[in-house]
């Protein structure tokens, strides 16, 4: 077996193993927690898939700013409340029928389709490539983001305004 | 490690988010269950530009990476807005809408 063979099989676990406690764990402060290591895990992913820029990031605006934010809403809510946030599921039997019927399919899709296993060598620093990327054919969406990121930031701003 | 592998594992990760959403009472559960998902197709923009030797789908990834921060930020304040006028965390009960 191969180094990325291993790789990926180990992070696969982690991945998987978090999604599922994210999911199914009750203490929603741990269901956090275990979101932080999932997309730690993705990062890792990232890191077997050539892309140190994604992985970069993944780590820190996802597992370093969202999983921050979320608790920092938990925290914050639970004091408005002025109870503990007890976390049930309802539905549980359904839900899994959906699920797994749905990755059933998407899999069969998958391992139907002509799909290539060869790995086109990238030319040159892919992170070099993604910027020149950015800021030559995805220029007017990238400005676009920062709109949308700057109209965001007003939006939370407004709805989290002190009542009057 | 071929594409089809890395795929599957997207597909996996994005349907445990999908459970996620449709069995949780709670906003935030159900808000870190979308999170599951959109982070499961970032594994899939990014595999499929490695495949083909081509950085577009990387740079899909970046854009909709930024894109989830600013939805997280936007739903976690709404989540908080609710709480302060309905002071309750479940789902089920902001039904306000509800005909």
């Amino acid at each position: 077996m191969t180094g990325e063979a291993l790789g990926f099989y180990c992070l696969s676990a982690v991945l998987v193993g978090s999604a599922l406690a994210v999911v199914l764990t009750k203490n929603l402060f741990h269901a956090v927690l275990w979101l932080a290591l999932a997309l730690t895990g993705t990062a890792g992913i990232f890191l077997l898939l050539d892309a140190e820029f994604l992985a970069a990031v993944q780590l820190l605006l996802y597992a370093g700013g969202i999983v921050t934010v979320v608790v920092f809403a938990i925290v914050v809510t639970e004091r408005l409340v002025g109870e503990r946030i007890s976390q049930t599921s309802r539905h549980i039997a359904s839900g899994a029928a959906v699920s797994i019927v749905l990755a059933g399919l998407v899999v069969k899709a998958i391992m139907a389709g002509p799909l290539t296993s060869i790995r086109t060598p990238m030319t040159g620093d892919v992170t070099a490539l993604i910027g020149e990327t950015v800021l030559t054919r995805f220029v007017l969406p990238f400005e676009l983001l920062a709109l949308v990121m700057l109209a965001g930031l007003m939006g939370a701003i407004y709805f989290a305004r002190p009542e009057d | 490690m071929g594409l089809q592998a890395y795929l599957t594992l997207a597909a996996i990760v994005f349907c445990i988010g999908l459970f996620g959403v449709i069995t949780r009472r709670n906003t935030i559960s159900i808000l870190l269950g979308i999170e599951l998902m959109l982070n499961s197709v970032n594994i899939n923009l990014v595999a499929f530009s490695r495949f083909s030797g081509d950085v577009t789908g990387m740079v899909f990834a970046v854009f909709t990476i930024c894109i989830t921060v600013t939805e997280a930020a936007l739903g976690l304040a709404i989540v908080i807005l609710l709480f302060r006028v309905r002071r309750t965390v479940t789902a089920d009960q902001l039904d306000l809408l509800k005909g």
